[in-house]
């Protein structure tokens, strides 16, 4: 979906001061609120929360001292020198895979699970492709006292079997979603209903900037540290601004998180990169923004893969975290106003960056952010001598069994 | 609303003339064979005084499972809304008002614009859409309001009064009240806090108010007559369907 340019820069205009989401939860013709009736209550509830915690001085001096303490803020800069002389540009990487349990999820489920503890919910659920978001949820249920139960497709657990052990050891109970297509999508359906069977006593822990208004929203809040932090590093350790940012983008909250520090600085590129899965074809990848149409899934308008009868697709890619068929609806509206480009890489050039990353950095990372290394790789190519900024989102340890079948 | 042959205005004369609590079963389209789609519809048609027709949708979040169950059979039988509006209008009036109940994304890849000027050749009074709440509708709304056409609101027990008020207002056909907070299906008494809701719910609209989520029997039914103006009744007649049993006969058997 293309806006007309005088549109897309007012929009801009509205995005850059704090005006977007509106009151109706609209990123310009993106996201809202397509909910039953029955969470609408407690949508208003949960945004009018989340606005007095983020306006609370108290509450949140206890979450900033909670994130350098428990976390492990600020996650360092890490300049790739290695990569540099491979690709012929200057490389930093932002170390989310350094924060704890491993990924930038954590940023996100310590926030809401204050929120939980703020609202009296008596129950946290949430749901988990990769893991990462589920095994951060229990973690920080954990740390702030909340029972948790998590949901993941049977076909993730299968592929991110270390993540389900590890969530059961911080006390969370897993919760196997055996239908629809046994991964991240069915998982979040599975974990709409039990919200929806309890909207009072259950405080939905969303994972990433998708679903209903406020979550994109709130999300994003959690999340912009990333790039509030990076921004500010890069300065420190280069001076000035990197000329491309790049992340990988499933649901999209990572991206969103590393983006939104720089949407102002209009001689910083920013790309987000999709699952391109095994190819174009429909259901052979996860690339809603490069390959999808507006449509609703999950409380949302945004980016879809759906067919010519409304129906969403099945997804594919190897990295779990990205295999997801939606996009959260602020990078429907970047892409839409032209502010971020948006490209996939497919399974097997994620699996060889992966491996570059690991040869030349000693870095191992997740399959997601593998995605965002081949594309800045490329890009590199393309723009000798650039300075590259390259959000990775977390650590590949999650993703050993996947590697070490691809392997044999 | 005043002209007597608008969908809307059929769909709320139904309900309203019915001998009170009428009944409004429900089945998803194609479900659980493509090929008994038209002689279910008659059945439900004869035995009920609106039947409710489920689009099937790939990811039906605010739904029980089963219902889940029908809507996933469905698709594989390779339902759509576009088979569904073909069937209908081959069936010709099956003798009751037909409701539709889909998610948002499949009426919005059809076109709604489509869609409204459709539903009067097929027989289709009202939509009915779960994910589709009132701070959303209005473009909808208005494409269906001027082929006559009712969106159905859905009013929960958690809907504070204000937001009834407007709900109620802005509801056609019929006023759709979710019973209990939870996914569609679950079996439950008509307990005096139930009736105290369906009761305000009839007070605050001038249409009739149908309960839905989890009835499923004549002793129910008996509960609610004078309390509510319908009922809607879901996953008791897809569980019926399931069981090759005669959904007609059913329905029927609520009315003892």
């Amino acid at each position: 979906m293309k806006i007309q340019e005088a549109e897309a820069r007012s929009l801009m205009a509205a995005l850059l001061s704090g005006e977007l989401p509106d009151s109706e939860g609209r990123f310009g013709p993106f996201g809202g609120r397509f909910a039953p009736e029955t969470l609408m209550p407690a949508l208003f509830r949960l945004e009018r929360q989340a606005r007095q915690f983020f306006a609370d001085e108290d509450a949140c001096r206890a979450l900033d001292e909670e994130r350098r303490e428990w976390v492990g803020r600020p996650t360092p800069l890490t300049r790739a020198r290695g990569l540099e002389r491979a690709w012929g540009a200057q490389v930093w990487i932002k170390r989310e895979d350094l924060a704890h349990t491993g990924a930038h999820k954590i940023n996100n489920a310590l926030g809401q699970a204050h929120l939980a503890r703020r609202l009296g919910a008596a129950q946290v659920v949430a749901e988990t492709g990769a893991g990462q978001h589920g095994v951060a949820a229990a973690a920080a249920c954990a740390r702030v006292g909340l029972p948790c139960a998590v949901y993941m497709g049977a076909l993730d657990m299968e592929r991110q079997a270390p993540n389900v052990q590890r969530m059961r050891q911080l006390g969370a109970e897993v919760v196997a979603v055996d239908k629809g297509d046994r991964t991240l999508r069915a998982a979040t359906d599975e974990a709409f209903r039990a919200w929806v069977a309890d909207p009072h006593g259950v405080y939905y822990l969303l994972g990433s900037a998708v679903g209903p208004h406020p979550y994109p929203w709130l999300v994003r809040e959690l999340q912009k540290i990333i790039g509030e932090e990076a921004r500010q590093q890069f300065a420190q350790s280069a001076g000035g601004l990197p000329d491309a940012v790049f992340a990988c983008v499933g649901g999209g909250s990572n991206a969103i998180g590393l983006f939104h520090a720089f949407l102002g600085d209009e001689s910083a590129r920013i790309f987000g990169i999709e699952a391109g899965g095994k190819g174009p074809g429909a259901g052979q990848n996860a690339a809603s923004l490069c390959a999808g149409k507006p449509g609703v899934l999950h409380g949302s308008y945004s980016m879809l893969l759906y067919d010519d009868d409304g129906q969403v697709l099945e997804t594919s890619s190897i990295s779990a975290g990205l295999d997801y068929p939606g996009v959260g609806p602020e990078h429907a509206l970047l892409q839409a106003v032209g502010r971020a480009a948006y490209l996939a890489a497919s399974d097997e050039q994620a699996l060889e960056a992966l491996a570059e990353c690991c040869r030349l950095e000693g870095i191992l990372p997740a399959l997601e952010p593998a995605h965002a290394l081949f594309a800045a790789r490329a890009w590199a190519r393309e723009n000798p001598g650039k300075r590259i900024l390259i959000g990775l989102s977390g650590r590949g340890d999650k993703d050993m069994p996947t590697l070490t079948q691809t392997l044999s | 609303m005043s002209n007597p042959n608008t969908g809307a205005e059929r769909l709320r004369r139904a309900i309203a003339q019915a001998p009170q609590p009428a009944l409004l079963p429900f089945f998803t389209a194609g479900h659980p064979r493509r090929q008994d789609f038209h002689s279910i519809l008659g059945q439900l048609a004869a035995a009920g005084d609106a039947v409710e027709i489920g689009v099937p949708f790939s990811d039906p979040m605010a739904d029980g499972a089963t219902i889940q169950r029908a809507s996933e059979k469905a698709l594989a039988n390779n339902v759509t809304l576009q088979w569904i509006l073909r069937a209908l209008e081959a069936h010709g009036d099956p003798g009751a008002p037909v409701a539709l109940m889909s998610y948002c994304n499949p009426l919005l890849a059809y076109g709604i614009e489509r869609l409204a000027a459709r539903c009067g050749d097929c027989g289709v009074c009202g939509l009915i859409v779960p994910d589709l709440p009132w701070e959303e509708c209005e473009p909808v709304r208005a494409q269906l309001g001027k082929q006559g056409i009712a969106l159905v609101q859905m009013v929960t027990p958690a809907t504070p009064d204000e937001r009834l008020r407007a709900l109620c207002r802005g509801s056609r056909g019929f006023v759709y009240a979710v019973t209990a907070t939870g996914v569609t299906g679950g079996e439950r008494r008509v307990s005096a806090e139930m009736a105290r809701y369906l009761k305000k719910v009839g007070r605050y609209s001038r249409l009739p108010v149908c309960a839905g989520f989890g009835v499923r029997s004549a002793e129910q039914v008996r509960a609610l007559s004078g309390v509510t103006d319908g009922v809607i009744v879901g996953s008791a007649v897809v569980e019926c369907l399931e069981r090759g049993e005669n959904p007609g006969a059913f329905v029927r058997a609520l009315r003892n």
